[in-house]
């Protein structure tokens, strides 16, 4: 079975001009280099902070914007050959929901207008079929259809989140990219929204691309996980190998950093000292050893390759000295 | 649920909106006077031909320069007569049908254009955005009824002509303010769904943001309603706006110019009436910017 | 002796439909070199508590309270002036967003050094060293050149960082800090919070932690307050509020957890949502989401009994064998 969502060494790099008449312009590399391979029904989490490339990489995903190198295959077709003759019909394919539920919803319009745009731009269908059919989601959301005719205002966020959600899947897509949907969530919403998104990807075998920082959630639903730190995958596998054995320094300190309720489900603190390097101007060699405990010479000078160590995709020099610790 | 219950709380809905934004409003009396006498001044101009006691064009060859009388049995009329015998109440009771078609008109114009041009530097921005820009600027560093007197020059005089020149001078503030509110609508995440969606320029542009950014447009259009009265008269007056013996504003203060001191009710009476239309479309200006800025919102 | 010692303290806010009752009987010891956290979600009245000690809420808010003292100062009566020469210097607070709470205009060291001149009445040569001192006091490397540095020039962790050296700048006998990493990378919180225990050990000041993170809570807290829709619902030392939750209202959120249910197919819900100003419950403002709600939950508003540092509101609180998974 080929893979619902395909990516092959995508790279999306930003020019950037500083203020100022002599301004030199410079090269921000958002995305440096990711390949993965997702099937239906399955869900690949995508982690990592701020700056990291993960939404630059939803961007590409949902083909708002083009790669400057490498390849995505939506249901195996490439929608940029052919001068993206195939862009529009594949975009059905592919709905993304978003973090904040109060930017997602356009504040001047209805609910049922909400959900049916997908249907509007996309198909001619009669307004009562597309009524029904909006009506039907918003009940499998669980909300109810009398919402229809109500404006986002009148909805708590996690309702709003919802609501993203029915318009996301109204026209049954393969593939469902969700941009820190739960984040900006309290404890008992993100909990109904991370089962209904969990029930409607089982129930339409969805191939589902998770970005997220919150280990705690990644960890429950995903079946891939794809490490990113500075536009780079630093990490890449199985996630229930990766979360119970990380072995990239950076996964360990994300890991150990994820505050935890239950004290056995506490690691050890690895202290990241230092911030985030800026990545405009991103350190040299491997990205991650200005901040990681087991630096050495050699990590300052060559960039790690990303290889296949221990069943999984690693990026560093010394994983396996990471893995004894 | 049935639908007749739906479209109740539907109704319910849209009068709790207008319940809460006449509840902002509503606090500023001021705001609340100018409506009401807008509200007049608009009766007025629809029934012209009914309230105004005497045609404004007939000539009363015996009553010239007829001060304001009240019940005299010759030659009585409220608002005097100017120096041709025509009834001053009536000409300005006509004059605010003008008054409100150069206003409203310039309004529509503005509006149309301006959204256009904004929305269309917003979304494409680089080079068009510059383009459209810098000419806007262009506009802006004439002073605004020098620009328009220079306009009508080329146009030639006549009120239809005052009022292209007055929306060309406003038009800059419109599409400045399209052009910011839409640059930071377009951030916003729910245009990134609709492109997901595979929206069109067009349904992006018009339908997604633009209602986003309506807000401060009308409050715009509010006050530029006024001021596009004043500078109608104001050019009225130069002799550039509407020519006699259209009863203008500007133009009835012009025609009696000479007799400013010999008989002021002439030019008082209209004075006075654009002064008080102005006043009370600035006040509800005012009042319909605080009811739509939320900050000032005290909830 | 307790430092702050609040009984039955209600806010209301006037709105236009009405009043809303956002805190309704918070009661509170904060005793020297505690650590204590406020845990609720969003609209539990756990932000506005504070705000109403500190004195920063809008004029539309009305305070009221039993007993609301600081170090035997009565807060609700205290003139203005008397209130500014407690609130930053012997209580401080952090915010959430640390790049809007401090001001673009001026160099972070002005900021330090203002917070000093206020309170402190130090000279220009000895604000200067304190500053220093400060910044070096919160990891803030090459002090001596940041002090130079404008906020937009330094990330968001750094200006954390920066508005905890201004909250400890006058030794406080008191630090509030309301969801101080919530808008921080998940490394970073976790320098954060570490800073943050850290000083309190050293200065063995008070430390009120407010938070929607239970991670961070069991990390940090030695004692526990739970809130739901403005009122105050349990207390508890941290370890048994998370081995044996008593109110079923914690009990459910900590159900919620996605770390708690990895072996579970659905992650339990707590159905239903937090009543809004319209929609309150006669009775227990939880009983129309509880589990275990009764007759009597719905006729009576059941009373906060404290036992010792212990505090609940419940009438049926939940058996520590039966946690109802």
């Amino acid at each position: 079975m080929s893979a619902a969502i395909e990516g092959r060494n995508l790279k999306r790099y930003y020019p950037v001009k500083d203020r100022g008449i002599f301004a030199k312009s410079s090269i921000l590399k958002a995305l440096d280099g990711a390949s993965f391979s997702l099937e239906s029904g399955k869900t690949l989490a995508i982690v990592g902070e701020s700056g990291c490339g993960k939404s630059t990489l939803a961007r590409l995903a949902t083909m708002i914007e083009k790669p400057t190198e490498g390849n995505i295959f939506i249901s195996g077709i490439d929608p940029h050959a052919n001068n993206g003759a195939e862009i529009s019909r594949l975009r059905q394919d592919i709905q993304m929901i978003f973090q904040d539920p109060y930017g997602s919803l356009n504040p001047r319009k209805k609910i049922g207008t909400i959900i049916e745009e997908p249907i509007v731009i996309n198909r001619k269908m009669p307004a009562a079929e597309r009524r029904n059919l909006a009506e039907s989601m918003l009940s499998k959301v669980g909300l109810r259809p009398e919402h229809y005719d109500r404006y986002p205002h009148m909805f708590s966020g996690g309702q709003r989140q919802r609501i993203a959600i029915a318009r996301a899947l109204v026209l049954k897509p393969k593939i469902l990219i969700a941009d820190e949907p739960v984040s900006a969530l309290d404890i008992s919403i993100q909990a109904q929204v991370l089962n209904i998104l969990m029930d409607l990807q089982e129930e339409m075998n969805l191939a589902l691309v998770f970005i997220s920082h919150d280990l705690s959630v990644v960890r429950r639903i995903a079946d891939q996980i794809m490490v990113m730190y500075l536009g780079k995958v630093v990490e890449q596998g199985d996630a229930k190998m990766i979360f119970d054995n990380p072995s990239h320094p950076y996964t360990q300190a994300l890991l150990g950093a994820t505050p935890a309720v239950d004290p056995k489900l506490r690691r050890e603190r690895v202290k990241l000292t230092g911030e985030l390097p800026s990545p405009l101007n991103p350190p040299t060699g491997c990205a991650f050893h200005t901040r990681c405990r087991f630096v050495q010479d050699k990590c300052s000078t060559t960039a790690p390759k990303l290889e296949m160590q221990f069943e999984r995709q690693v990026a560093c020099h010394f994983a396996e000295i990471a893995m004894k610790n | 649920m049935d639908s007749s219950a739906g479209s109740a709380r539907k109704s319910g809905i849209l009068r709790r909106d207008i319940l809460e934004f006449w509840y902002y409003f509503s606090e500023n009396k001021a705001a609340v006077i100018g409506l009401v006498f807008l509200l007049g001044i608009i009766f007025m101009a629809i029934f012209a031909g009914f309230i105004a006691p005497h045609d404004p064009t007939i000539q009363y060859r015996d009553c010239l320069e007829q001060p304001p009388t009240w019940g005299a049995e010759k030659c009585n009329f409220l608002f005097g007569t100017d120096y041709a015998g025509r009834d001053m109440l009536s000409r300005i009771i006509y004059g605010t049908r003008l008054s409100l078609i150069a206003g409203g008109m310039v309004v529509i114009l503005c509006l149309s254009i301006g959204i256009m041009f904004g929305v269309i530097a917003g979304y494409y921005r680089g080079w068009v955005d510059i383009t459209i820009m810098r000419i806007m600027d262009t506009i802006l560093s004439v002073p605004g009824l020098l620009m328009a007197l220079v306009l009508v020059a080329i146009l030639g005089p006549g009120l239809l002509n005052a009022m292209i020149a007055i929306s060309i001078t406003y038009l800059p503030y419109f599409v400045r303010l399209t052009r910011s509110s839409y640059i930071i609508e377009n951030t916003k995440e729910y245009v990134i769904a609709s492109k997901i969606s595979g929206a069109s320029k067009f349904r992006i542009m018009f339908i997604t943001i633009l209602p986003n950014c309506m807000a401060p447009l009308i409050v715009q259009a509010t006050l530029s309603f006024s001021t596009a009265i004043l500078d109608t008269a104001a050019l009225g007056f130069l002799g550039m706006g509407a020519q006699p013996p259209t009863p203008e504003w500007g133009t009835l203060i012009a025609e009696n110019r000479d007799l400013m001191l010999s008989a002021p009710w002439t030019v008082t009476f209209p004075g006075l009436a654009i002064l008080l239309a102005v006043l009370a479309i600035n006040l509800m200006g005012d009042g319909l910017r605080d009811a739509f800025d939320p900050k000032l919102k005290r909830s | 002796m307790s430092l702050l010692e609040i009984r039955n303290l209600c806010v209301d806010f006037e709105t236009v439909s009405g009043s809303f009752r956002a805190v309704d009987g918070v009661d509170l010891d904060i005793r020297e070199t505690d650590i204590l956290s406020i845990v609720g979600e969003s609209g539990s009245g756990k932000s506005v508590s504070m705000l109403a000690v500190m004195g920063l809420l809008p004029w539309t808010a009305k305070i009221t309270a039993d007993k609301m003292e600081f170090e035997g100062h009565n807060l609700l009566t205290i003139s203005n002036k008397a209130r500014r020469n407690i609130i930053g210097r012997d209580i401080a607070m952090i915010f959430q967003e640390p790049m809007s709470s401090l001001n673009p205009c001026f160099t972070v060291g002005f900021q330090i050094a203002e917070t000093l001149k206020q309170h402190l009445h130090l000279d220009r040569k000895a604000r200067r060293k304190r500053t220093i001192e400060l910044l070096d006091l919160v990891g803030i490397p090459a002090p001596e050149e940041r002090i130079r540095a404008f906020p937009h020039q330094l990330s968001g962790g750094m200006c954390q960082r920066i508005m905890i050296a201004m909250a400890i700048a006058c030794y406080p006998k008191l630090l509030i800090a309301d969801e101080p990493t919530t808008a921080l990378d998940v490394t970073i919180q976790a320098q954060i919070i570490d800073l943050l225990v850290n000083l309190q050990n050293e200065t063995g000041m008070a430390l009120v932690l407010i938070t929607h993170d239970m991670g961070v809570v069991a990390e940090t807290a030695k004692r526990v307050i739970v809130m739901y829709a403005g009122q105050q619902v349990e207390q508890q030392e941290v370890e048994g509020l998370f081995n044996s939750p008593r109110h079923p209202y914690t009990n459910a959120l900590l159900n919620a957890l996605p770390e708690r249910s990895l072996d579970l197919d659905r992650l339990p819900t707590i159905e239903g949502v937090v009543p809004g100003a319209g929609d309150r419950p006669d009775g227990c403002l939880f009983s129309p989401r509880c589990k275990f709600v009764q007759d009597d939950c719905r006729a009576n508003i059941p009373p906060l009994k404290s036992t010792g540092v212990n505090a609940l509101r419940c009438f049926h609180p939940v058996d520590p064998g039966n946690l109802g998974i």
